[in-house]
């Protein structure tokens, strides 16, 4: 493997920072390993640990077959007995085949055992909608694990966040999951020279604006940062919010921007109805209302499963018009 | 068959109070059931005791024990602290999870005890992880699994054992099969009612023990480890046994007669065995009484402890929803 070096900048694809934050895991920690179905010798659905099987052999980087449950519930296990698994699941669609040893086992153990194990394990996969493929491979289920006390939930969208976040997930005791956004794989980037690692606990305000804040994570964030463009051009300044992960959520930084703004749109891929941004847009309530000069909106998916046919997906998914326009309507009132 | 455990006069006693220790123990859960002061579930082991004692003895201090929510039988065997146990089911501090597990959840690192788990099924993928933690480890030690004959029929008992065969995990996997998952009765639940066979699909090895002969499946377990660590490979050990009570305090038990139970107590593995040692002049009835008078002080003093310790601060309630280091 000729991977460019962790600390020269580089420009790069999300896959690539992805894997090399693999292999920069596996270099530097032995107790590091990776399971999940065709992660080996096929080189990972998303292409994400190729190479890896050569570098690293069988052991390490262990191929399973469909058992998402077993092996799931295998990391789990190996983490209590002092090993650092990072497991991949190929999507969050087929992560509810591993409900169980995430939702009953993973998060429960710590608590349930008065403190004497930790699960210091990573849950790796893919998420979202945009590439046609219907809907049992287009799911957006990372809300669904926010909701769970115990579970630490990271959705990198840059690249940068995509070769930095693992580090600080291994170093956490708890178990991780990292939701990458399907779309965001070929997407290009550059890596600054001097990091080593990203902090994993707060958002970040990617774009700084006046007028409104604009409030996502993961693959929507690029549609966000367009949509700030277009706003700019009719001379809205609109600031966006990377929340970097789901849970903790970083209500600061959501806070100390709409204080500032006055005015929110959450941008988030799940569907409106119990979801993330429900849960953001209360949080706003409950403890910066009177900071607010127009109501919270959201900009989520069409409450249905993801169609197929291309035009019918595009509806359902949030799109840069829509963001434009509510956020427009919110500033400059018809 | 027996070759390998050693029936010496000490041992027979040891297996005989392991087992005792078990019943007495859970009848004072009874009484304090009764007495509300434990509350929830209560899963009795109640005609079970040889299987994790037989089992147990097979294990050393390094080898895991991953358990089922029936496992006061388990954990006690283990050697778990009755003190710590009898605390946990009351939902006091000084248990051994703080009360934050109680019956069903005991867990206790020092023993590599990782737990009971209430979900049928749900702690045979974690075996496999901590067999793969340990064989990753170079540790040459062996995890048993223990579960019901239901949990077969959950798909996590055939993802684990083909897992466990393919990736050549040193896992026994021990079924207690008490004939009955609540009220399902195992020819009404499977279609092939042999275990043995099911787990040969995955070309796992095993066999059936009486699991109501403590010997017989001390001698079984036995063999199974030397044969998990010489050949490198999981084994299966179907273990024959009944429930004498209810599934839990909540069952009416409808589904089976009092004739059934009752032919079934006749078999006990207590009264079996120890009317075995009379038999054979292998034991004194005074060596008996010493041994009972032993367990019923020790559970006295597993009660007193409970009863004495505290309850867990409110405030502390957050505390380990997520850590903030791995316990070393
Ligand atoms: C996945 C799951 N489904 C259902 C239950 C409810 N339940 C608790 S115990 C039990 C029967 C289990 O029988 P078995 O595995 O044979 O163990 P036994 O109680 O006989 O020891 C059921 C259905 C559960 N705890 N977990």
């Amino acid at each position: 493997m000729n991977a460019p070096q962790a600390n020269a900048a580089a420009r790069m694809t999300y896959r690539e920072a992805c894997k090399q934050a693999l292999r920069e895991a596996l270099l530097s920690d032995p107790r590091v390993f990776l399971m999940g179905e065709d992660i080996g010798r096929y080189g990972g659905c998303y292409a994400v640990t190729k190479g890896l099987l050569e570098e690293f052999g069988e052991e390490r980087i262990r191929d399973t077959p469909l058992s998402e449950s077993a092996f799931v519930g295998a990391g789990v296990g190996a983490a209590m007995a002092g090993m650092r698994p990072i497991v991949e699941i190929m999507t969050v669609n087929f992560s509810l085949l591993a409900l169980d040893q995430i939702v009953n086992n993973a998060v429960t153990i710590p608590h349930m055992s008065g403190g004497q194990f930790a699960i210091p394990l990573v849950i790796r996969m893919a998420t979202g909608g945009g590439r046609r493929v219907a809907a049992q491979h287009s799911r957006s289920l990372e809300g669904w694990y926010a909701h769970i006390p115990g579970l630490r939930v990271l959705t990198p969208a840059t690249v940068e966040d995509a070769r930095f976040m693992l580090k600080g997930a291994l170093a956490d005791p708890n178990p991780v999951i990292i939701f990458e956004h399907v779309m965001l794989y070929n997407m290009e980037g550059d890596l600054p020279s001097d990091m080593k690692v990203v902090e994993i606990a707060h958002a970040k305000v990617h774009r700084a604006g006046r007028d409104i804040s604009l409030i996502t994570y993961g693959g929507s964030l690029f549609k966000a940062l367009e949509a700030a463009d277009a706003l700019a051009a009719e001379g809205i300044d609109a600031e966006v919010i990377d929340l970097r992960g789901l849970r903790p959520l970083d209500t600061k930084t959501i806070l100390d921007s709409v204080a500032k703004t006055r005015r929110c749109v959450i941008i988030d891929e799940g569907w409106r109805s119990g979801s993330i941004s429900a849960e953001i847009g209360m949080r706003i309530a409950e403890e910066a209302f009177f900071e607010l000069d127009a109501p919270l909106r959201r900009v989520c998916s069409r409450e249905a499963p993801i169609p197929f046919a291309a035009h019918l997906e595009d509806a359902c998914l949030p799109q840069v018009a829509t963001i434009v326009a509510v956020a427009r309507e919110l500033v400059r009132p018809s | 068959m027996t070759k390998k455990v050693h029936l010496d006069h000490a041992h027979l006693l040891h297996l005989l109070k392991a087992m005792i220790r078990i019943r007495h123990f859970e009848a004072k859960c009874v009484e304090l059931y009764q007495a509300q002061k434990i509350l929830g579930f209560l899963h009795l082991y109640d005609g079970e005791e040889a299987v994790s004692v037989g089992v147990m003895e097979a294990l050393t201090q390094d080898d895991a024990v991953i358990a089922t929510y029936r496992e006061h039988g388990q954990a006690l065997a283990r050697g778990v602290d009755p003190k710590c146990l009898m605390a946990e089911m009351m939902g006091k501090l000084n248990g051994c999870c703080r009360g934050r597990g109680g019956s069903m959840h005991f867990f206790d690192r020092a023993r590599r005890f990782y737990g009971g788990n209430a979900i049928v099924g749900g702690g045979l993928p974690l075996a496999l992880g901590v067999a793969l933690a340990d064989k990753m480890q170079r540790r040459s030690t062996v995890t048993a699994c223990f579960f019901g004959e239901g949990a077969v029929d959950e798909g996590e008992f055939h993802e684990t054992l083909n897992l466990a065969k393919l990736w050549r995990l040193p896992i026994l996997f021990v079924c207690e099969n008490n004939l009955y998952s609540m009220g399902m009765a195992v020819e009404r639940a499977e279609a092939d009612t042999d275990f043995v066979h099911k787990a040969s699909g995955y070309r796992v090895a095993g066999e059936k023990v009486d699991g109501m002969d403590v010997v017989a499946v001390e001698s079984a377990a036995r063999n199974a480890i030397d044969r998990i660590r010489s050949e490198n490979d999981p084994y299966f050990l179907e273990c024959r046994t009944y429930r004498f009570r209810a599934h839990s305090m909540f069952d009416a038990q409808l589904y089976r007669s009092k004739d059934e139970v009752e032919a079934w107590r006749k078999k006990g593995p207590i009264v079996r065995f120890q009317t075995w040692l009379e038999a054979n002049r292998l034991i004194k009835p005074e060596e008996l009484a010493a041994i009972e008078e032993e367990v019923d002080k020790e559970i006295a003093a597993a009660v007193a402890f409970a009863e004495a310790g505290g309850l867990e601060p409110v405030s502390e309630v957050e505390r380990f929803v997520t850590m903030e280091a791995v316990p070393s």
